[in-house]
């Protein structure tokens, strides 16, 4: 019996040694709201008048009793809208549109990642960190990407323009690794939401250069011996024409 | 942990499960069965049970109720059969079966989450463990709950539990009444396998009553759902996801319901407890009480815990006629104010205006001797709103027999009308408040008077959108409604059916009228009545079947004072009073009274009351005494003492009947039951106790008829402050900083 809780001690120590256990990163921000002078209840947050077409719009899909359905697409142009983040008002603002307690959109905004809850740069990117990804070097990316803008992890660029953040999977496994770069340099109207795969430590560097300068680099693969997700340096299988599927002769049916 | 450890260590807890299985059901076959409660129709169907099954009682005398007898269906938990009626769930199934089924996020009153998974039970052809809260039950469906996979199920989910949950019983509060604590015991493994640290989070401000420590949150988000759909406040959220989710406001705010203090009972953990409680007892410690509430007219069923001669904490009794498991901020956290501000000795204003504490045969014999001096019709008594009918019955009787009979109890107004005992109850009773489909609200706004009828509303506009309309001062409510106007004009437009309202009213099946007790005071209060009762009967509210013309009274004496026909002579004879007997009365107004006017207190509380007495005469409060209180639906209810009282203090009726000895007019009664049989004789309703009494005849047909019309003055809040309304609750220290931090201004 001693010798197997003295045992049983040992693990336990072990454990601890081999974790060193620094701090628990979690890739959202805290639950709750502090008031600051960019962020809080009493600042006046409205959508503009292109915006509310839209939201007439959004609110138009869903039946009149159930508004509150739109609350994702709501908060989403409204984030696209205040620079990529939603400041306590706004969502304050999403509450009243679709008439329910304000604390209904709050669950709604911290519940999804995407929804930033503190300042983004207008270029927010966001590298993929999920076990494909990883395989292929995603923390070297990362790396690369802090050292160069010289912030750390969700923090903004003292220009305002990048900050870079973690994102669970986006379906991209097959060209990973890669990075997500949101841009709302230039509002709801001009926001894309571009895939940039196949990266390696000098190209999103060279990517990050690209933006400042206002350019817009091209999506999707960034190996040059790629077509989108095909293999490297053409297809090696499937060649042909596809037979058509057999036993499908409608007419004979 | 090597692999065949793990495997030695999995056998070993199986065969010792397998080992205590009989032990186990041996326990249970013990219980003592009446199958006739519970299924009397699988009995009368199946007159032979299986011989080798035992019959079970249901949980805690849970009852099934057939709304429709072609619904029911069969199903069978461990091999008994069962009849429930169709829709129930697996739990309830379980639970009328006999089988309590451990839980966290399920509760009766709530919408069912379902998402601690504490309640997994083995479905026969099902490939997974069932969640039971969430499944409907199915016509033979086979349910398991006490086989190993249950078992395993029950333990994972424990072990995922405790993996986030601090190990700090010894300090919690909820400790020895904690579910998780009694089901980890119960169900739990001796050990978890998480070596990690524990995540932490950040402990949110609530206000003066909820203390939170949310690290101890488990996340069954029955506070969320409690505040929204009971408390009708949508305050509290779930933030955040995964590990990192949370229960708070997002914002700071704190919780401002007048029911918030409920979601420390349903609190299956430490994360929600008492504030004012923090520290200070441990359940274990505590004497229950099983009494009634008196800080409103509701009559809430309460157990008061105390230590000594102390009450630690006031907690809801179920009663589910009159506040179902739920009581107001104010009945929960009032009891601070026994310990304030109590009269401990008689005392007599000497000439230097200070109060000397003497002995009770000098401060009873220097009343005696006044009393004597002055005119019967000189003398007035009023009750407080405090009083219990045994008091109530021998201050009237005392000054009977000293010649008056201005005697009547605050807040039922110059001239209160006893005659009809349906002209001052809630004739559809609290829990009839369910059936009604269009409440009309006269000068009343119950979230403040009376928070557990408000309860009751809410619940009904929530499950039949019931419609509610409102006459009176701007008011806050806590569901829909229309404001149809502030004044008893809008009453005339609605008797005359000028009113658009009209339509919703005269097209309810059961439309409900509740009169607020704030307009006894107002001088047209007959032509009020009398508006009001012509709505009623435009609409067909009083009926055989339906009786819907309520009066929503104020405080807890008010309708035992009617019942005993506590009814001043002349409404002027404050006036002219010279001698004035008190009984724990601080809201009657005694600037009217004349300079030599010679007032007797008699009470628990030095409030406003003994500013103007000379003479004072310490009695005990509720919790002290044994005293008989209707309610205002007309149900009797009784104290019971649950600590001793201060100092010399006496029950109010002793001190009065010693009072007559004093006096020479000895009242005939020496006992509690002697008191009882004469108040058998005035008003033989409130000798039958935790029974309403419905009244016999409506005050509709009843009533003279009156010719004035109402004036235009607009009705007035009958109550500015809901946590401050007598003189304990005035005395409370907690109810200040409540009505401080918590009233809307």
């Amino acid at each position: 019996m001693l010798a197997r809780a003295s045992q049983r001690l040992l693990q336990i120590r072990q454990a601890f040694r081999q974790l060193p256990q620094a701090s628990r990163s979690f890739s959202t921000a805290l639950n709750y709201h502090i008031d600051s002078p960019d962020n809080n209840p009493d600042l006046p947050w409205e959508f503009t008048d292109a915006n509310k077409e839209k939201v007439k719009e959004i609110i138009s899909h869903y039946p009149s009793n159930y508004k509150q359905s739109a609350v994702i697409p709501l908060l989403d142009l409204a984030q696209q809208q205040h620079g990529g983040w939603l400041p306590v008002s706004a969502m304050d603002h999403v509450a009243k549109i679709i008439e329910v307690a304000p604390i209904r959109v709050y669950e709604v905004a911290t519940f999804y990642s995407m929804f930033n809850r503190t300042k983004v740069g207008k270029y927010h990117l966001l590298v993929c960190g999920t076990t494909p990804c990883m395989i292929r070097g995603s923390r070297e990316i990362e790396d690369a990407l802090l050292k160069h803008l010289g912030v750390k992890r969700n923090e903004v660029t003292k220009d305002g323009l990048f900050s870079v953040g973690e994102m669970e999977c986006m379906g991209c496994c097959v060209n990973a690794p890669m990075i997500t770069v949101a841009d709302y340099s230039s509002g709801s109207e001009g926001y894309t939401y571009n895939y940039y795969e196949d990266v390696t430590p000098k190209r999103v560097v060279e990517i990050v250069e690209a933006l400042r300068r206002g350019e817009k680099p091209p999506r999707g693969t960034q190996n040059p011996k790629r077509i989108n997700s095909g293999p490297e340096g053409g297809n090696t299988t499937l060649l042909g024409e596809p037979k058509a599927p057999p036993c499908r002769d409608l007419d004979a049916c | 942990m090597g692999l065949g450890q793990l495997a030695s260590r999995a056998l070993l807890r199986s065969t010792r499960l397998a080992a205590s299985k009989p032990h186990h059901l041996l326990l249970r076959r013990a219980v003592v069965s009446t199958p006739e409660l519970h299924n009397s129709e699988a009995a009368a169907v199946e007159a032979q049970p299986e011989p080798d099954l035992p019959k079970r009682t249901p949980v805690a005398g849970a009852r099934v109720h057939f709304p429709n007898p072609d619904d029911a269906i069969e199903v069978f938990v461990d091999g008994y059969p069962v009849k429930i009626p169709k829709g129930m769930t697996v739990l309830q199934a379980c639970v009328i079966a006999g089988v309590d089924i451990p839980r966290f996020c399920y509760h009766d009153r709530l919408s069912i989450a379902g998402n601690c998974r504490m309640c997994l039970v083995e479905v026969e052809k099902s490939p997974k463990p069932v969640a039971s809260c969430a499944m409907p039950a199915l016509p033979g469906m086979k349910i398991k709950t006490d086989t190993p996979l249950a078992k395993k199920a029950r333990e994972g989910v424990m072990e995922f539990l405790l993996m986030n949950h601090p190990l700090d019983c010894p300090i919690c509060d909820q400790g020895g009444e904690c579910d998780l604590q009694d089901q980890s015991m119960a169900f739990g493994s001796d050990r978890g396998r998480f070596t990690e640290t524990k995540r932490s989070v950040v402990d949110k401000n609530l206000g003066p009553l909820v203390k939170t420590v949310m690290t101890r949150c488990i996340q069954c988000t029955r506070c969320v759902r409690f505040a929204s759909e009971i408390a009708g406040v949508q305050d509290l959220g779930m933030l955040g996801r995964g590990s990192g989710e949370e229960i708070g406001t997002y914002v700071e705010k704190l919780m401002t319901s007048e029911l918030s203090g409920n979601v420390i009972d349903i609190c299956p953990v430490g994360a929600l407890t008492s504030k004012p409680f923090a520290f200070k007892a441990r359940n274990w410690e505590l004497k229950g009480t099983e009494s009634i509430d008196v800080t409103d007219a509701v009559g809430s069923n309460i157990r008061i815990d105390s230590r000594g001669p102390e009450v630690m904490r006031i907690v809801p009794r179920l009663n589910e006629d009159i506040n179902e498991e739920w009581i107001s901020d104010k009945t929960r956290f009032f009891y601070d104010g026994l310990k304030r501000q109590r009269l401990n000795d008689p005392m007599i204003r000497g000439a230097d205006g200070r109060f000397k504490a003497v002995s009770w045969r000098d401060a009873l014999a220097v009343v005696a001797e006044v009393i004597h001096q002055v005119r019967p019709q000189e003398i007035v008594g009023v009750a407080g709103k405090l009083s219990d009918a045994e008091s109530m019955m021998a201050l009237k009787d005392f000054l009977n027999k000293m010649g008056s009979n201005n005697i009547w109890c605050e807040g039922n107004g110059p001239s209160p009308n006893a005659d009809l005992r349906s002209g001052y109850i809630m004739n559809t009773s609290i829990s009839g408040l369910e059936k009604a489909d269009v409440f009309l609200l006269v000068g009343t706004q119950p979230r403040v008077e009376a928070a557990m009828v408000n309860a009751r509303i809410r619940k009904t506009v929530r499950a039949t959108n019931a419609k509610v309309g409102y006459v009176g001062p701007s008011a806050d409510f806590n569901y829909d409604h229309e404001h149809l106007g502030t004044g008893p004009e809008t009453l005339t437009e609605l008797a005359e059916g000028r009113h658009p309202f009209c339509s919703a009213l005269s097209n309810a099946k059961n439309p409900a009228i509740i009169i607020g007790a704030g307009i006894f005071g107002r001088k047209d209060k007959d032509a009020i009545f009398s508006v009001v009762e012509a709505i009623a009967k435009n609409v067909n509210a009083v009926r055989p079947d339906w009786n819907g013309l309520n009066v929503l009274l104020l405080n807890a004496a008010q309708a035992a004072a009617l019942d005993l026909g506590l009814v001043p002579e002349s409404d002027k004879s404050i006036e002219s009073a010279k001698f004035i007997y008190l009984m724990g009365a601080d809201d009657e107004n005694v600037d009217k009274l004349p300079d030599d006017a010679f007032v007797v207190y008699q009470g628990h509380h030095g409030d406003r009351g003994v500013y103007r007495a000379n003479v004072i005469l310490p009695a005990s409060a509720f919790t002290e005494k044994e005293g008989t209180y209707a309610n205002t639906e007309g149900c009797a209810q009784t104290t019971v003492p649950a600590v001793p009282t201060v100092g010399d203090a006496r029950d109010d009726w002793k001190i009065i009947r010693a009072l007559s000895e004093v006096a020479g007019v000895p009242l005939p009664y020496n006992t509690l039951s002697g008191i009882r049989s004469r108040i058998g004789i005035v008003a033989p309703n409130l000798l039958h106790v935790d029974e309403r009494e419905p009244a016999a005849f409506s005050s509709a047909f009843l009533r003279p008829e009156v010719k004035d019309k109402p004036d235009k003055t607009p009705f007035e809040r009958a109550v500015d402050n809901f946590y401050m309304t007598d003189s304990i609750t005035r005395a409370s220290k907690i109810m200040a900083q409540c009505s401080a931090l918590l009233s809307k201004k």
